[in-house]
């Protein structure tokens, strides 16, 4: 996994609510079984036209977002379905940092394994952030992980909060699975008392 | 006096592998599912990292998300679908992991065939790579949906690390009126309580109307936490779990299964036990509920009417109203039950269980699709199939005029070739109404599979009870 240390980017507002992972990206896409080349795909209906030519309005499609690197979205955002499918299409595209006021539990999971940063922070804050956003190519910003700040085209700082566990493993770009393995006396041991304990599992 | 406990705080803690710190606990998992969608990946990290799948005897893999529903025996004509199931063939016998193939009978959606087996079992912890693993929640395990790399954690250790998450508690008093299904319940508990209003928690379901439900349907119930946003949705093991388990093919047996179930009956929440959110609901006052939008939420009684988005004063929900009646093709005020539908699909995790199919031919019998109406019957298991044809209900279906299928996830995500025509309106039995779920441009309506019988005969709509 890339480390997540400092991000500098265009950020494209997207302020929908409740954007599921089918919007994200829809399911005939799923049947890759690789984790790349999904980022042309993502947000396929709202993105692209029935024949395949680009919506103009869509956001991401602007020249000016088109190479955003955050997005700032509605409430509730990653809602539905489980597939990590949703954060590969976001990273594939470019998009490393997602800021909303509230994210789906799986999904948001799913963004720390994959070098993606969600930041939940409150609606009037986001709704500032959204402001800024608005302008364009010069909507560039600064999300520092180490210092949890987020600096604004404006110049401002916004504060943010993200687990101490899940910020030393973004920062460190550590896999999960490694760090479990060094504890595999312990899971040893618990399976050893649960064959007692429980004999049927 | 120990600390009264809740049935999530009992299952948590005797997963515990390692309290960790920061909050993030590395917990046992006791069964993990696997199906094509969400596992190539994971493998393919395995294999890259060269380790080997812990558990064998804990996974039970099956494929059910992109297989067509028709017949099989000519195998599967999507190049991509088909590489993709030949690449979980492909990864079981490579790693030793239990495998059910396509044309065996137990072959199903992989959350009515954990249950069936018995491989689902209280006080467990469950897992696959799928949201709809809350369903079995319904026998009181704790059971939760992960990504591919979570899957892959799983596979390789045999644990995940987790964050404690929040406890609910949703208690439908009193008895469920007739014509009124666990959907209904469901449905109209995410229309309280909104999609995202269970985030972050583990609901526990309880009181008079959820102790009635067969397992059938507290797994319809619990499927859908969901949809309340919630990580996993919970019921306490009492007797007609018991009961349902017994004898089952992966169940324990003889003087275990003893053992067993005296282990299980102390799981039930602890009188006193506190839960962060509580809510009460009556079952009375219930009526059979279907949506008009394209959240969950957005969901009325039978009798109601397509809302007026200009009644709302958020405005944020008034423009996703709008949106989504745009989307539906809709107009505020219109009566529900005068909304005309092109197909029907009952079956999926939801509703695609024996008890269902029992529902929606008991409306069927001895009556017509509605001309014009497409509807089809896709059992959510082969088992399911095989007792349904013992049953009879498939000539009922036929008859009527119903497609009977062959068993998997079929319309509820159209990953196959089942799928709505951009336009096409359907009375679904299946758990998301999202944009483009079933088809790009369908419409969905979600209901009960009594209500989706009683669409079809009618042809719009319609409220079941006019049928008794
Ligand atoms: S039936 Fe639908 S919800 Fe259930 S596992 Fe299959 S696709 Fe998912």
């Amino acid at each position: 996994m890339e480390k997540f240390d400092t991000l500098t980017g265009v950020a494209a507002p997207m302020p929908m609510i409740n954007v599921d992972t089918d919007r994200i990206i829809p399911k005939q896409f799923l049947t890759t079984i690789k984790r790349t080349g999904l980022g042309r795909h993502a947000f396929h209906e709202m993105r692209y036209e029935d024949d395949g030519s680009e919506k103009p309005d869509f956001v991401l499609n602007k020249a000016a977002y088109r190479d955003a690197k955050i997005l700032i979205a509605g409430a509730n955002f990653g809602c539905g379905s489980s597939r990590e499918h949703a954060p590969w299409a976001l990273l594939d595209f470019g998009i490393r940092c997602v800021i909303a006021p509230s994210f789906a539990d799986i999904f948001f999971n799913n963004c720390f394994k994959n070098g993606i940063l969600p930041i939940t922070l409150p609606q009037e804050q986001i709704d500032s952030l959204m402001a800024e956003a608005d302008r364009g190519a010069n909507a560039v910003f600064t999300i520092d992980l180490e210092k949890e700040e987020i600096s604004t085209p404006d110049g401002r700082t916004v504060a943010f909060q993200i687990d101490p566990f899940r910020r030393h493993c973004l920062l460190e770009g550590l896999d999960d699975i490694g760090l479990t393995l060094e504890k595999g006396p312990a899971i040893d041991s618990f399976e050893a008392k649960r064959a007692q304990q429980h004999p049927w599992l | 006096m120990a600390e009264a406990r809740t049935l999530f705080d009992k299952i948590w803690d005797l997963h515990v592998v390692d309290p960790g710190e920061d909050g993030a606990a590395l917990i046992y998992i006791d069964r993990h599912l696997v199906h094509e969608v969400t596992s190539p990946q994971a493998f393919e990290g395995l294999r890259i990292a060269g380790r080997p799948v812990r558990r064998p005897d804990a996974t039970l893999a099956v494929a059910d998300h992109n297989i067509p529903t028709t017949d099989r025996s000519a195998g599967i004509a999507d190049a991509t679908a088909r590489l993709q199931v030949e690449t979980l063939e492909a990864n079981t016998k490579a790693f030793g992991v239990p495998y059910i193939p396509v044309d065996d009978i137990r072959q199903g959606i992989v959350h009515i065939i954990g249950p069936e087996l018995g491989f689902t079992l209280p006080g467990t912890t469950i897992v696959c790579g799928d949201s709809h693993t809350s369903t079995h929640g319904a026998f009181g395990a704790l059971a939760f949906g992960i990504g591919t790399s979570e899957v892959e954690h799983v596979l390789a250790t045999q644990t995940l690390i987790q964050q404690r998450p929040k406890t609910m508690r949703i208690t439908v008093d009193g008895k469920a009126p007739a014509g009124v299904t666990a959907k209904d319940i469901v449905l109209s508990i995410i229309g309280h309580i909104g999609t995202a209003g269970a985030t972050g928690h583990v609901i526990e379901y309880a009181g008079e109307a959820i102790r009635d439900l067969s397992m059938e349907g507290r797994m319809t119930v619990c499927n859908m936490s969901i949809e309340a946003g919630a990580r996993a949705g919970l019921i306490a093991p009492d007797e007609t779990t018991f009961e349902y388990l017994k004898g089952r093919s992966m169940a324990p047996k003889g003087a275990v299964w003893e053992q067993a179930v005296t282990f299980w009956r102390t799981l039930p929440s602890d009188p006193g036990a506190r839960y962060d959110t509580e809510i009460t609901i009556s079952a009375e006052t219930l009526v059979p509920h279907v949506t008009w939008g394209t959240s969950p939420q957005d969901v009325l009684p039978i009798s109601g009417a397509v809302p007026d988005p200009a009644a709302e004063a958020d405005e944020a929900r008034r423009e996703g109203m709008a949106r989504a009646l745009d989307y539906m093709g809709l107009t505020p005020g219109m009566p529900l039950s005068a909304v005309k539908i092109d197909r029907v699909f009952i079956g999926s995790c939801t509703n695609g269980r024996i008890e269902d199919l029992r529902a929606a031919a008991a409306v069927a019998k001895g009556r017509k699709v509605a001309e014009g109406v497409g509807a089809m019957i896709v059992p959510g298991s082969g088992l399911v199939k095989h007792q349904a044809e013992e049953e009879g209900l498939d000539r009922i279906f036929i008859e009527a005029g119903f497609e009977w299928r062959e068993p998997g996830c079929s319309m509820c995500l159209a990953m196959n070739d089942d799928r709505l025509a951009p336009g096409e309106r359907c009375a679904s039995t299946s758990n998301r109404n999202f944009e483009g779920r079933q088809g790009f441009r369908g419409r969905t309506h979600l209901v009960s599979p009594a209500m989706a019988a009683a669409a079809a005969i009618s042809g719009h709509l319609a409220d079941v009870r006019e049928f008794q």
